[in-house]
């Protein structure tokens, strides 16, 4: 990596202007907006501007070049668009629980509606609370996404809108909560900085889902951030549904800090994007935590995805497993990255990992880094990497049954996707993948999960 | 209906890799009967059967199949599958994530598309399904698992006939479907193979052993040795392996005028 040359003039001094332009749009002050708020942002702003975007010399992002994005004029979408296509929210929807429906990141109440909640519960826009209760986030926006990478300085330099899910102890929302954003270019790139925020009270459950989708044609740019914070035996299942438009860029990370014996199933699905970045790490900061991480990732064209995961088992007795399957072709390229830590103090942890990727064609590529890095002893931990082709035995042995040789690609392709969605517990969510999997590939009928 | 022999093979050679493993394979098959193809590892008789279910990696490079009078090597293997050719394999591939009833229900449907008929109503299917498991006994939850994953040697096979007692082929062509099983899965093998013994259907047993022979008596029975059918006669001549093996078969090549 030394001998890299240092990053061209030119490029560097676009890279500063689009630095200059998100500065100049940067606005904190606004009469509704509490003074911690502003706080927050003008930190943000000043770790943004020291660290600006990574480059490709960070170990981190060392597969990922991010300058298409640090090259384009990205604008903060001003006004929302007049129109937006209702087929696209029902598209994106799957019937029951509640839904938050945001444009070009500004939620829109009209195409929202809340399901009944248990008593003391939230879910609301994150600009409502900001302006009629912010002491209901004050606690935990930006308490734990507040290192890492210059995107999400970014992004809380931009904080204005997003989610909030608020559970107060005991509270059990039995449907999802569908959390529905979608990028509507008018003309000029637009970027978005969506800001969620997870608070899940001492034994409280829920199912949050966040689905990213594009309308219209256009480049844009989705940096979204969401923190989840549970607490003692919170359980809550999170997805991220990554679906946005060929031209997209999309950046996002998932920062979770989990409390005794609390459970976060998480699971990450990218279809869509040019260019997509999503990290998502949990700290396992109390004994008898359990975590899952799950991915699946299914990539065409030029499309790159990268995924880096981060689970820290920082206290003993915790659990922590993750599974992600990756299916390419074209020349589309994809990173996966997990890091396990297990520090010293955390005996009998149990992690496991796997990453399995299926290649489909000679140019598609994935690099992939499972790292396990244990400081304890008395522990159980596993992790293992796979890339294989399709199984020129199984494809016969489905075309020797009359099965023809499409059908029998889509039909393996979706086998190997159902590991994983079959993992998933909400039943709507699973039924709507399902149908994407094989949308994505070929367009067929959608196959029965075998288990 | 005509009197045209379900198979004709006329000097079939094939090579794998440049090496020749079949070398002049004549063998017809007529309707309702029952062959059984003989012979020591090696001399080809797997080759044969792959090379009618169309499996790619061998090359022809003489001689004819006609399958129903068309050019059986013309077709790709879902093509030979849909008009009536089934190979139970010698080793089922496990396909982790593909329930065993949906692929066999997809396999069904392909194969009655072809037929010009509709596609099987779930509720026909599982009853179809239902006596079809119960004929060759199979445990009901194995249907319910991924297609072969985590099956025993014996439910991997008894998952083969399975399929074949649901398709009902033309022609199947079984290779060693008998290895590795006890007497009652021969014996369900026996029962699936001779239930398709009508004048409709034909059917191949490739074998190494005479064992299977015992329940399903063929009616014609072929010594294949070096790529080359050496003898055929009755089911006698599977008797007469029985004691006297193969290597006494060894003078016999080149003697292939016995196989026309």
């Amino acid at each position: 990596m030394s001998a890299r040359l240092p990053m061209h003039h030119d490029r560097a001094s676009t890279t500063m202007k689009v630095i200059d332009s998100y500065l100049s749009s940067f606005e904190p002050v606004n009469g509704s907006v509490p003074a911690w708020l502003t706080t927050l942002r003008r930190n943000a702003m000043r770790r943004f501007a020291d660290q600006g975007f990574p480059s490709t010399r960070l170990e981190d992002w060392k597969y990922t070049d991010v300058a298409p994005i640090a090259k384009l004029p990205f604008r903060l979408a001003r006004a929302l668009p007049e129109r937006v296509a209702r087929e696209v929210v029902e598209a994106a929807s799957f019937g029951a629980g509640g839904r938050l429906v945001f444009v070009n990141g500004r939620y829109l109440p009209e195409l929202s509606s809340t399901d009944a909640l248990p008593a003391g519960a939230r879910v609301t826009s994150l600009g409502r609370v900001l302006a009629h209760e912010p002491e209901l986030v004050e606690a935990h926006l930006a308490r734990y996404a507040n290192a890492g990478h210059g995107f999400t300085a970014l992004n809380t330099a931009f904080i204005q809108d997003g989610a909030v899910a608020y559970l107060p102890q005991r509270a059990v929302v039995p449907e999802p909560i569908h959390l529905l954003f979608i990028s509507q270019p008018a003309g000029e790139p637009v970027v978005s900085h969506p800001r969620i925020l997870i608070v899940a009270g001492d034994d409280s459950q829920a199912v949050v889902v966040e689905t990213y989708v594009g309308s219209g044609v256009g480049a844009y740019f989705t940096n979204a951030v969401t923190e989840i914070v549970l607490g003692a035996n919170a359980d809550i299942a999170h997805y991220k549904l990554q679906c946005e438009s060929e031209q997209a860029f999309h950046v996002a990370t998932t920062e979770a800090r989990q409390g005794a014996g609390s459970r976060l199933r998480s699971y990450a699905v990218s279809l869509g994007g040019a260019l997509v970045r999503s990290d998502i790490n949990t700290l396992l900061d109390a004994e008898g935590c359990e975590c899952s991480l799950d991915g699946l990732y299914m990539l065409a064209g030029t499309q790159h995805v990268d995924h880096h995961t981060s689970i820290d088992h920082r206290q003993p007795r915790c659990t922590s497993r993750e599974l992600y399957k990756g299916v390419l072709d074209g020349k589309s390229s994809g990173v996966f990255n997990g890091k396990v830590y297990v520090r010293p103090h955390a005996q009998q942890s149990d992690a496991g990992q796997v990453n399995k990727n299926l290649l489909l064609s000679d140019d598609a590529t994935i690099d992939t880094k499972p790292q396990l890095e244990i400081f304890a002893n008395d522990v159980k931990c596993s992790h293992g990497a796979t890339i294989g082709r399709l199984d020129d035995e199984a494809l016969f042995y489905l075309r020797s049954r009359g099965i023809d040789a499409a059908a029998a690609r889509s039909l393996l392709i979706a086998a190997f996707a159902n590991e994983l969605i079959g993992r998933m517990q909400a039943a709507p969510v699973r039924a709507q993948l399902e149908r994407l999997v094989w949308s994505r590939f070929h367009g067929t009928a959608p196959v029965e999960a075998s288990t | 209906m005509s009197n045209q022999p379900i198979l004709q093979i006329h000097n079939l050679h094939a090579t794998v890799g440049g090496a020749e493993i079949l070398r002049g394979i004549d063998l017809t098959v007529q309707r309702g009967e029952v062959h059984a193809i003989m012979g020591p590892n090696g001399s080809g008789k797997s080759t044969l059967a792959h090379v009618l279910a169309g499996r790619e990696g061998y090359e022809i490079t003489a001689g004819t199949v006609r399958y129903l009078g068309q050019d059986l090597l013309a077709l790709s293997p879902e093509e030979r599958a849909r008009a009536g050719i089934f190979l139970a394999f010698q080793y089922p591939v496990e396909i982790p994530g593909v329930s065993n009833s949906y692929f066999l229900r997809t396999a069904l449907n392909a194969v009655r598309k072809h037929r010009g008929l509709e596609p099987i109503d779930a509720m026909d299917f599982l009853a179809l399904l239902d006596e079809k498991m119960t004929f060759v006994e199979m445990d009901p939850a194995l249907v319910k698992r991924s297609v072969n994953d985590g099956f025993s040697g014996g439910e991997k096979k008894r998952n083969e006939v399975l399929q074949m007692a649901v398709l009902e082929p033309t022609l199947a062509i079984l290779d060693e479907t008998d290895s590795g099983l006890d007497i009652d899965a021969l014996r369900v093998v026996a029962a699936a193979v001779n239930r398709l013994r009508n004048a409709d259907h034909a059917v191949v047993v490739v074998t190494h052993y005479q064992r299977l022979l015992n329940y399903l008596v063929p009616d014609i029975v072929h010594v294949l040795l070096n790529g080359r059918i050496v003898r055929s006669g009755t089911k006698e001549l599977a008797l007469e392996l029985e004691d006297t093996g193969y290597a006494g078969l060894e003078t016999h090549v080149g003697a292939a005028a016995y196989a026309s």
